[in-house]
């Protein structure tokens, strides 16, 4: 096999079907990008979820001196408060079995530390502002009102978050999203694969007598095939390539300077998602071109 | 060299056969010509020692092996062990004569020091020392048809199939190219040459085949185009 004259089909190819193969790596670019944004969503929605909705379902923060909620009285929560809280929390019938833990001000600043490790934040905040608080499991994800307002409002309650009430919202538009984002994706692979068979029957068409005397004289398929497989795995290449840099740009500045800036409490999909990301997008983007490449010129070698 | 077993050949769709019980043995360094009528089965007795189709029913031995039993991805090794040449040249009408010829040699893995010694030779053999850098425009059929050998004949086939080769040529030119085709049968090779030209077979003097409707009619070892009853 030599390798100059292949090159030099391939460089051949390339010139004649530039347009085309512009227009190849185009779409492997934007589906590709797109297929990385679903997959980063995905990993995305699993973080958070994992990390928040499943854990814990109520978080009931107690007064400090400097709360200001409805059964705040300006001191510090008592422990005799603490007790009755935790009283009313465990005979709620909505509350799990032994669903109930405490987070004293170190943990929470502990937790607050390992959060917020990379911020200056960190240091001008002391263990003594942190807020104790009561994490409750629910029998029932589903059923948390009925705590919420038993809670509300007693002696030494600051404030009850249910996080469901954020979160809730936010999953489904994040669903909705990543299943649009799946949905265009594919449709736009779809796309990109009949884009691509077009393109390599053209090519084969227009290649058709060099091909029927390279069958005569006893090439072998693969020494027939090669150029197509090197163009279409140099388009959907390229196209991958851009996806990934064009995923990498969106992580960087959407998640990294922008949500983890903003939403510091969740954790964020980062480099290793996306790393691993860009790997399942080059390589859909080879097979991409390679299984269309295959089939359309094993059709054109056959008889 | 060439061996047809009760060979039956249908083209898909079609009722009729194109071959129906053929039985032929072509010895290697023998000279053929098929003749017969238009869609008596002559290019299709070619394709299938191309193995460019299946038969339908029987066997095709070519240089001992079955063509039946030939794994597909090794059919190109087999194509290699066989020249073909067509009515039409089939030149690659932007390279030049030499690259034609080369390129046989070239897609088939050839090194280049031994394209680059091969393709001389052998356009000297068939009478184009000189015109190595022109186009096939550039060129007469008979040159054409010329360069189509060279190129059939640059890798020494064992056999040669030639489907018309002087279809597309005056009666003249068709000469120097059966003494071409002669002259490359005497280095052994095997040739089958389908075709209609009644002088060309009446002045060789070669075996002739004679298909009709797909049936062998008539087998002479020297004979001539037209029945002698
Ligand atoms: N690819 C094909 N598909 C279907 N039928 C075919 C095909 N090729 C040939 N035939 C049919 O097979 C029969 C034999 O054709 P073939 O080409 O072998 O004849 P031939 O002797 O070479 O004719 P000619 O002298 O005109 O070249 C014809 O009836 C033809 O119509
Ligand atoms: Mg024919």
């Amino acid at each position: 096999m030599r390798l100059n004259y292949i090159l030099s089909d391939l460089g051949i190819g390339l010139k004649r079907n530039l347009s085309m193969t512009i227009a190849v790596v185009v779409t492997i670019w934007v589906s590709l990008a797109l297929f990385g944004s679903a997959l980063l969503a995905n990993e995305q929605v699993d973080l958070m979820k994992g990390n928040w909705y499943d854990k814990i379902q109520i978080s009931v923060f107690m007064c400090t001196k400097d709360s200001g909620g409805r059964g705040c009285s300006g001191t510090e929560v008592t422990q005799e408060q603490k007790n009755r809280i935790r009283q009313v929390i465990e005979s709620n019938p909505d509350t799990a079995p032994d669903g109930v833990f405490g987070e004293s001000k170190k943990e929470a600043f502990a937790q607050f530390k390992k959060l917020y490790k990379d911020s200056p934040i960190v240091s001008t905040v002391t263990e003594d502002q942190m807020q104790e608080s009561y994490r409750v499991k629910l029998r029932d994800p589903q059923r948390y009102q009925n705590l919420v307002s038993a809670v509300a409002g007693l002696p030494g309650v600051d404030t009850v978050q249910d996080l469901r009430q954020y979160l809730d919202p936010l999953f489904e538009a994040l669903k909705g999203l990543k299943i649009g984002a799946y949905i265009a994706s594919g449709l736009l692979l779809l796309a990109a694969l009949m884009q691509i068979s077009n393109t390599i029957r053209l090519a084969a068409y227009a290649r058709r007598r060099e091909i029927g005397i390279m069958r005569l004289v006893g090439a072998s398929n693969f020494y027939i095939q090669l150029p197509f497989l090197l163009e279409a795995i140099l388009a959907a290449l390229i196209g991958a390539i851009l996806a990934c840099g064009t995923l990498w740009l969106g992580v960087y500045f959407v998640v990294m300077r922008r949500a983890q800036e903003t939403f510091k409490v969740w954790q964020w999909v980062g480099a290793s998602e996306t790393f691993r990301a860009t790997l399942i997008m080059v390589v859909v983007g080879i097979i991409l071109a390679v299984v269309p490449t295959f089939l359309t010129t094993r059709k054109y070698l056959k008889v | 060299m060439i061996r047809f077993e009760n060979v039956s050949k249908t083209y898909e769709g079609q009722t009729k056969a194109a071959l129906l019980n053929v039985n032929i043995e072509i010895e290697k360094g023998e000279f053929v010509f098929l003749v017969g009528t238009s869609g008596s089965g002559k290019s299709t007795f070619l394709r299938l020692v191309l193995r460019e189709h299946r038969t339908s029913k029987g066997h095709i031995m070519v240089a001992g092996k079955d063509l039946n039993r030939l794994a597909s991805w090794r059919i190109p090794q087999m194509r290699r062990q066989i020249g073909t040449v067509f009515q039409d040249f089939r030149l690659l009408p932007n390279k030049t004569v030499a690259e034609n010829v080369a390129f046989a040699l070239q897609v088939i893995g050839k090194p280049r020091s031994h394209i680059r010694k091969t393709v001389p030779e052998v356009l000297e053999l068939v009478g184009l020392e000189g015109k190595q850098d022109r186009l096939p425009d550039e060129l007469s059929g008979g040159e054409q048809q010329r360069v189509a050998i060279a190129r059939a004949f640059v890798n020494r086939p064992m056999i040669l199939i030639a489907d018309e080769p002087t279809g597309n040529l005056d009666p003249a030119t068709s000469e120097g190219i059966m003494k071409l085709l002669d002259r490359i049968n005497r280095t052994g090779t095997t040739v089958v040459m389908a075709t209609h030209d009644v002088s060309i077979v009446n002045q060789m003097r070669k075996r002739v085949i004679e298909l009709e409707n797909g049936h062998v009619v008539r087998d002479e070892s020297r004979g001539v185009y037209g029945y002698q009853h």
